[in-house]
């Protein structure tokens, strides 16, 4: 669709959020994507998170790996500096971009190619650190712009579209960032963006690595009969385990909600997910039963989504380091040049 | 066996041999820390195992009143403290020199040399005397032959004691054991041998404005001095302490006042793949950042560094060499990742290097490094090497001027975004072929895509041959114009000299010995030393205006004089190379011995 380029003029029906910005503010370029690309559904939603955060868009830094995930930055937030890096760093560079400045949001997009093989180390170390930013993993079990090999997200006997079998087993980004002490673990779906826009929001405001891991179909190399990334076993096999809802801090919660199946959950920024349990057993706040849980279910070929853990009280990587509250990257040379006199003094130890 | 000793005052080297993890280090430094306090020029070379403990360890002093302090190839006095290496160490000491040995055991006469001077001393068995726990025994046997050399070498003993005062003065039982250690080993020597040997020192006045230091901390020192916020790294011999040391100066000067929280953020990455990526992340949002390491490091790192260089992000590396290639020897020193820092990834990549010489160097080089890093917006290399690193050299005090401000090159904020109108990441350009940039968080206006893909000189994505040749000729362009802003190279010139040495880094202190001694026997020569890669108009002169060219360096493929054939007009017949790569510091006599020959030959042939 790269041909067609998008009209200046925003539909009279737009609306503005409180910067005055509508959703165009936070689209990019045309999606160079194949037509019909989860990818495409995720960016959309991506837009309409930022827009109703109202997140001024300078304060807002974008950045990706390689991979047809990883061009997706492109098609939002122009006004954001994005940063397409190299295959499987984006965590890295990343991790150093919110070392220099830690106001910003930061929100990577990653695919499994990219986030599974060549950087799952850089990945598990992201997390572990509690890196403050929103990790979408755009989860198509397949390499994508090399035609079609398997990923390492395909599941055992899933069929390539040339009719091959998958014998290795899958890495699950989402029992992985569970394991690895993830403060913040979702799945959602390309297909539903009434699921995935809170998800995203609730990410976003999240203050430690908060992972998506979205299901979204390739359509052209593995959306075939046989393949358990397809947009028909997707939906077949969804299971919501909870229900998602992001109220801003500035808003007050005036919808009732029954307190026996909905809990309220404050974020570190004042706003709030409401977490409605889908599933009657399960808890999002116990990393072991959740654990437990999905595992079982996993097993029978079910998609668990939704906010699947969720910890709101973890320390990030500037909580662990001690630094301090404003960007290390505007610190005045003053406050970090020792000076003359003190290096005489200091020398005094090297006698 | 009472030959006539010649008397050496001021002027000798020793050797320490010694077992790893005995805890001999720390006797070996304090000896070369005495004689560097009676002002002395002095310079102390730990040659050590990558082992924790067991293996053998040497550590050398060289003594000089001149200044000549480089490694030297003949051993005046050997301590020998390990019994696996006797033979070997038996056989270093020069004819007419001294052996310390432990006489706690006899000496196998098979070892025994008629032309040195064997000093028993019977460290153990004064040490099981006076200490019960076995671990102290150990320990304090290298304090013992410390104070036996202090006689034998007449140190100034109140200068050893104030200096156990600063080290233990509040652990008063360690103080105790000390003292009492030293006193056994210089009572034993004053009362059995004669004291002191005709090798002796005596007070200067050469060191008074000196530090005794080690590359790896005056590196650090100079980050925290440039205002490195970031820094990201993985643990790596022989570039460790300069991360340690960062930490312990920021612990120092980095605190907020008021809230106590930390001026910087040090992140120890997962490997060197990420540990440059924090790097460049961080500079590209406005930090100024680097990281230390050494060559499997920079092996790992140069697939980012080729994104740095392309997208034109600043990026302070240290490389500290050891002895490659793969693991190679980590704990020995080399200067093998020329080249490979010079084109470090793939594609057309050239970056910019600079080569301290000393800790001094070190220190006011990586001040630079970030200054033309963030003016030329690209990765800037410091390489130094083991010996540099963490030897401890005796340096002129570091000096600070205090109207120093970073150059933080061309960067737009949102005023000048709003009355630029339109803003493209690489271009216009300026006289250094540098397009401004802009940073995370400044304004819309400024938002640009970094990219490793083909891009244009706009910043978009390209796959236009035109497009995309016109911004890597840019870049070439760039890399040339740095030319005029690294470091001018250092050159020693004599009258009527038609012989260069060209040398680089550590081999300074043997080549500015080599160049004297090479004088005294009638050759005369020039030196260059190279401070910086691309080399300048200076490096092209030096070369056009000698007959013969020596490059001395310490790697086996004669990396640097590589880089001169292929980045300087120099003809290749001109240049001779002199290697020395075995993993220790280099000494004059390699490089006198070498061009000696060679210019023996060239008589000959030429």
């Amino acid at each position: 669709m790269a041909s067609i380029k998008k009209p200046i003029v925003a539909h009279p029906s737009a609306r503005a959020n409180k910067l005055g910005l509508t959703m165009r503010d936070y689209e990019g370029s045309m999606s160079t994507l194949c037509a019909g690309c989860g990818h495409d559904s995720v960016t959309a939603g991506i837009v309409r998170a930022f827009y109703e955060l109202e997140t001024p868009p300078h304060m807002i830094a974008k950045l990706s790996g390689i991979g047809c995930s990883s061009k997706t930055p492109t098609y939002f937030v122009s006004g954001a500096h994005g940063f397409n890096s190299a295959h499987g760093r984006m965590p890295s560079i990343a991790t150093g971009a919110n070392a220099a400045n830690r106001s910003l949001t930061y929100i990577g997009i990653s695919g499994d190619g990219d986030s599974l093989s060549i950087g799952i180390g850089q990945l598990a170390h992201a997390i572990r650190r509690n890196l403050n930013m929103l990790y979408v993993l755009e989860n198509n079990g397949v390499y994508g712009l090399t035609k079609g090999q398997f990923s390492a997200s395909a599941d055992v006997g899933t069929k390539s579209k040339r009719g091959d079998a998958n014998k290795q087993s899958p890495i699950d980004p989402v029992m992985l960032g569970l394991s690895l002490g993830a403060t913040f673990v979702a799945r959602g779906f390309s297909g539903d963006k009434a699921q995935l826009v809170p998800l995203l929001k609730a990410g976003l405001a999240h203050r430690g690595f908060a992972l998506i891991d979205v299901i979204s179909p390739c359509v052209t190399f593995n959306d075939h009969e046989g393949s358990t990334k397809s947009y028909v076993y997707t939906r077949k096999h969804l299971m919501q385990m909870v229900g998602t809802d992001f109220v801003p801090r500035a808003e007050e919660i005036t919808t009732s909600y029954d307190p026996g199946t909905t809990t309220a959950v404050k974020l570190h920024d004042g706003s709030t997910v409401r977490l409605s349990k889908v599933a009657p057993d399960y808890d999002p706040s116990d990393r072991q039963a959740v654990h437990a849980y999905l595992q079982r279910i996993q097993g029978k070929g079910e998609v668990p989504t939704g906010l699947l853990y969720l910890d709101p009280r973890s320390s990030d990587m500037h909580d662990m380091s001690g630094t301090v509250e404003s960007p290390l990257s505007r610190l005045p040379f003053e406050a970090l040049c020792p000076g003359s006199a003190k290096l005489d003094a200091i020398q005094e130890a090297f006698r | 066996m009472h030959q006539q000793r010649v008397v050496k005052v001021n002027d000798f080297a020793l050797k320490l041999a010694n077992v790893n993890g005995t805890g001999s280090a720390s006797a070996n430094s304090l000896l070369m820390q005495a004689i560097f306090r009676m002002g002395i020029p002095v310079s102390g070379k730990n040659l050590f195992p990558s082992n924790i403990q067991g293996l053998p360890t040497w550590y050398e002093v060289r003594v000089n009143h001149a200044g000549h302090v480089a490694r030297a190839l003949d051993y005046d006095l050997v301590v020998a403290m390990n019994a696996e290496t006797y033979a070997r160490d038996v056989k270093e000491v020069r004819s007419g020199g001294y052996l310390l040995y432990d006489s706690t055991w006899p000496l196998d006469a098979s070892l025994m040399r008629e032309d040195v001077q064997f000093l028993g001393v019977p460290l153990a068995q004064m040490c099981n005397d006076i200490f019960g726990e076995s671990r102290e025994r150990i320990l304090m046997k290298n304090i013992a032959y410390l104070g036996a050399l202090m006689a034998l070498l007449d140190i100034d003993t109140a200068i050893v004691d104030q200096m156990l005062e600063e080290k233990f003065g509040k652990k008063k039982a360690l103080m105790d054991s000390n003292h009492r250690a030293l006193s056994c080993g210089y009572d034993y020597a004053r009362d059995h041998l004669d004291c002191p040997l005709p090798i002796r020192l005596e007070k200067m006045n050469a060191t008074s404005d000196s530090i005794l230091i080690d590359g790896n901390t005056a590196t650090a020192l100079g980050c925290v001095y440039a205002g490195a916020t970031v820094a990201a790294w993985y643990p790596i011999t022989p570039s460790t302490s300069v991360m340690d040391a960062f930490k312990q100066f920021c612990e120092k000067f980095r605190k907020d006042p008021e809230t106590k929280k930390n001026n910087y953020c040090i992140v120890q990455a997962e490997d060197e793949l990420s540990a440059i990526g924090m790097v460049i992340g961080a500079n590209w949002n406005g930090a100024r950042a680097f990281t230390s390491t050494s060559g499997p490091g920079v092996s790992l790192m140069s697939e980012l560094i080729g994104l740095a260089y392309y997208a034109e992000i600043p990026v302070v590396l240290v490389d500290v060499q050891r002895t490659g290639p793969s693991t190679g020897m980590p704990t020995r020193t080399q200067q093998g990742d020329i080249l490979a820092c010079a084109y470090a990834s793939h594609g057309d990549t050239k970056h910019i290097l600079l080569f301290p010489a000393n800790p001094g160097e070190c220190f006011s080089l990586v001040v630079e490094a970030f200054d033309l890093a963030e003016r030329f917006q690209t990765p800037v290399f410091m390489l130094t090497d083991l010996d540099i690193g963490m030897n401890d050299w005796v340096c002129p005090r570091l000096k600070w001027d205090d109207s120093y401000r970073p150059d933080r090159g061309r960067v737009m904020d949102a005023a000048e975004l709003e009355a630029a109108g339109k803003f493209f990441r690489y271009s216009p350009e300026n006289a250094d072929h540098v397009a401004a940039r802009t940073l995370p968080g400044t304004s819309s206006k400024g938002a640009f895509f970094t990219r490793g893909s083909g891009h244009n000189k706009l910043g978009g994505y390209t796959e236009i041959p035109d497009e995309y040749q016109e911004v890597m000729d840019r870049l070439l362009k760039k890399h040339a114009a740095a030319k005029k802003a690294v470091p001018a190279a250092i050159v020693q010139t004599q009258p009527g000299a038609r012989i260069g040495l060209v040398s680089v880094g550590g081999c300074d202190p043997a080549v500015r010995e080599a160049v004297d001694v090479l004088a005294a026997a009638g050759t005369k020569v020039d030196y260059l030393r190279v401070r910086a890669f691309p080399f300048g108009a200076d490096v092209e002169a030096f070369l056009a205006n000698h007959d013969r060219v020596y490059v001395i360096e310490q790697n086996r493929d004669a990396q640097l004089k590589t880089l001169l054939l292929v980045e300087t007009a120099v003809a290749k017949e001109k240049l001779r190379s002199v290697l020395v790569y075995g993993g220790f510091p280099l000494s004059s006599r390699h490089v006198v011995d070498s061009v000696t020959r060679q210019e023996q030959q060239e008589k000959v042939t030429g």
